[in-house]
């Protein structure tokens, strides 16, 4: 255990304010929190502890886990105390929903639109939830989950160029 | 040919001013394919004559899911895929990646290695900037400045070619270290641009600092406080020009960053000249480190000796049959990494260049992150570009400095 000393009070404020958990590695510090507290906790964190940049957000998958199938990161930085700390928020496979973080920080609005296209975690309340990186038409995919095959193109080559062309998926006219 | 369907502007209702829904203001679409978008970004504007009302950025042209691709291969195969990211700074994805997977594995990397990896991150933080720099120039009709800058961008593009075989698409920095030694004449290349590239600067600010025809397009165009850049995630240039004084390599530096003197430029404008001012003052900064890291320069190995992650070298492999083996492993198997997850982050010519990497305990990663910074520093376009012409938007998405590779990942 050798987790930074400024980070230790603020490590225990959200433990007793959101009944947290923690875990270490390299001396990385990430701090579970429930779905309902993120933006409390997040607010607490900007305005008390000068965390003034939420340097990433992004999620990852467990499948076949059901519960919780998604870890949605925060990874938060303090400019003035020049510390990091990392928020995860279990997510549940079924429905699988966040409040939006958008009201505290800004840039979690393109941030989670790409999560709600790349993993279909829908954020609540989200003042423009479009698709963001994907294509209009895409429809109800989520490529980063990990139930979601990695497709390919079948090269062409010229013994066998007009059997792959007959079968080969084109954009539609 | 298709027919052109009619299209509805109720996507993007909540996005326009009230006037654009009784047709009082006029939406114009601006790209993808247009010259001064620096590459496939469509922007739909909102135009009261020539005055921007709204801007909305539509992204994903470019999207390659990297971050999925990687996913699905070992941790050193999936490198190849960092310098597919931003296109303008290879060497600096590689390094950004490799610091993450070493952070995960726990893996020493030599001296001299750390020492290589400076001057090229540095070599490519220039690089990058005289593409921005020239393409800055063009959008603002400063047509030389583009042959210039691209003239220079020559020679570094021949030393990466010297180091790794390759002018753009390096994967020369590896987990461990380098892929191998730099060539005997890397020193003298260096050493030969350091000698030219001041006085190339200098040219280039007589070209454009004082130009009084530059600085009418510049001054007091796209203002941007330090609060509004932190809440959109803004970081780099961008940031350290609306006077915070924020960069990764001196506030938690990185393979030894902290032994070399040199400042931080930093304005308080936060207008696109400031932008343009603070990133000519790094071509000098980084012209410091280089130098000061090319005097030190330690002879030694370059690639760890932990075998367990690092391929032996090729003259081992010969006389060793535990060598053999471990080349054997490595290149079919992969290592194993821990199953935790790291997030590491470097200092990028654009900002904030951060890998989230989670293992899974075998050879490929769970998931792999790229917290690009093109990404967050686009993201805050509609808020400073409100109000001005639309000429002057083509000024401030130049000072942006966009790579659509490092945003659509």
């Amino acid at each position: 255990m050798n987790m930074d000393t400024k980070l230790e009070p603020i490590v225990q404020a959200l433990q007793e304010k959101f009944n947290t958990s923690i875990e270490e590695f390299r001396s990385e510090v990430h701090v579970f929190v429930n779905p309902a507290d993120i933006v409390s906790a997040l607010t607490l964190l900007r305005d008390k502890y000068d965390f003034e940049l939420l340097s990433a957000m992004t999620a990852t998958d467990y499948w076949p886990q059901q519960s919780p199938r998604f870890h949605v990161i925060y990874q938060l930085s303090s400019l003035a105390r020049n510390i990091t700390i990392q928020l995860r928020v279990p997510v549940d496979g079924v429905d699988p929903k966040i409040p939006t973080a958008t009201g505290v920080y800004d840039v979690a609005n393109w941030r989670e639109r790409e999560l709600k296209d790349m993993f279909g975690i829908i954020p609540e309340g989200h003042p423009d939830p479009r698709i963001l990186l994907l294509p209009e038409d895409w429809g109800d995919k989520h490529p980063l989950r990990k139930d979601f095959p990695l497709g390919y193109e079948e090269v062409q080559f010229t013994f066998n160029f007009e059997d792959i062309d007959l079968r080969k998926p084109y954009a539609k006219e | 040919m298709a027919q052109l369907e009619e299209v509805s502007i109720d996507l993007y209702k909540h996005l326009v001013s009230e006037r654009a829904l009784s047709g009082e203001t006029m939406l114009l679409n601006m790209g993808p394919q247009h010259p001064s978008t620096h590459g496939v970004l469509r922007l739909l504007l909102e135009l009261d004559g020539e005055t921007i009302v709204n801007a909305i950025p539509d992204i994903g042209y470019l999207h390659t899911g990297v971050e999925k691709n990687m996913e699905a291969k070992t941790y050193v195969k999936a490198e190849v895929m960092s310098d597919r990211l931003d296109y303008m700074n290879n060497l600096g994805n590689n390094l950004a990646y490799c610091m993450a997977v070493e952070k995960l594995v726990d893996l020493d990397v030599p001296e001299r290695a750390q020492t290589l990896r400076v001057i090229l991150a540095e070599l490519e933080r220039i690089n990058s900037h005289l593409v921005w720099v020239g393409t800055f120039g063009l959008d603002l009709a400063a047509m030389s400045m583009f042959l210039y800058a691209f003239r220079e961008r020559e020679m570094i593009l021949d030393i990466k070619e010297l180091i790794s075989g390759q002018r753009m698409m390096t994967t020369y920095i590896r987990p461990g270290g380098l892929w191998r030694d730099v060539p005997v004449e890397f020193e003298a290349a260096v050493r030969n641009f350091l000698k030219i590239f001041p006085k190339r600067v200098d040219e280039y600010e007589a070209l454009l600092t004082k130009n009084p025809l530059f600085l009418d397009r510049l001054l007091g165009i796209g203002k941007m406080d330090g609060a509004t850049a932190l809440q959109h995630g803004v970081t780099g240039p961008m940031l350290r020009a609306s006077g915070v004084n924020w960069d990764l390599r001196k506030a938690r530096p990185y393979t030894g960053y902290e032994q070399y003197d040199f400042n931080v430029p930093v304005a308080t404008e936060g207008d696109t000249y400031a932008r343009y001012v603070v990133r000519i003052q790094e071509f000098r900064e980084s012209m410091k480190i280089i130098e000061q890291a090319l005097n030190k320069l330690p002879l030694g190995p370059v690639r760890s000796d932990n075998r367990k992650f690092v391929p032996p070298p090729r003259s081992e492999i010969g006389v060793s049959m535990e060598a053999l083996i471990h080349h054997f492993k490595l290149w079919t198997e992969g290592f194993n990494a821990p199953n935790a997850s790291v997030y590491s982050a470097v200092e990028s010519p654009r900002g904030e260049l951060g890998v989230y990497l989670e293992g899974d305990g075998g050879p490929k990663p769970h998931r792999v992150h790229w917290r690009t910074p093109s990404f967050e520093n686009l993201s805050v376009l509609p808020e400073i570009v409100k109000g001005h012409l639309v000429a002057d938007l083509i000024a401030i998405l130049a000072s942006v400095d966009i790579v659509l590779g490092d945003i659509d990942r």
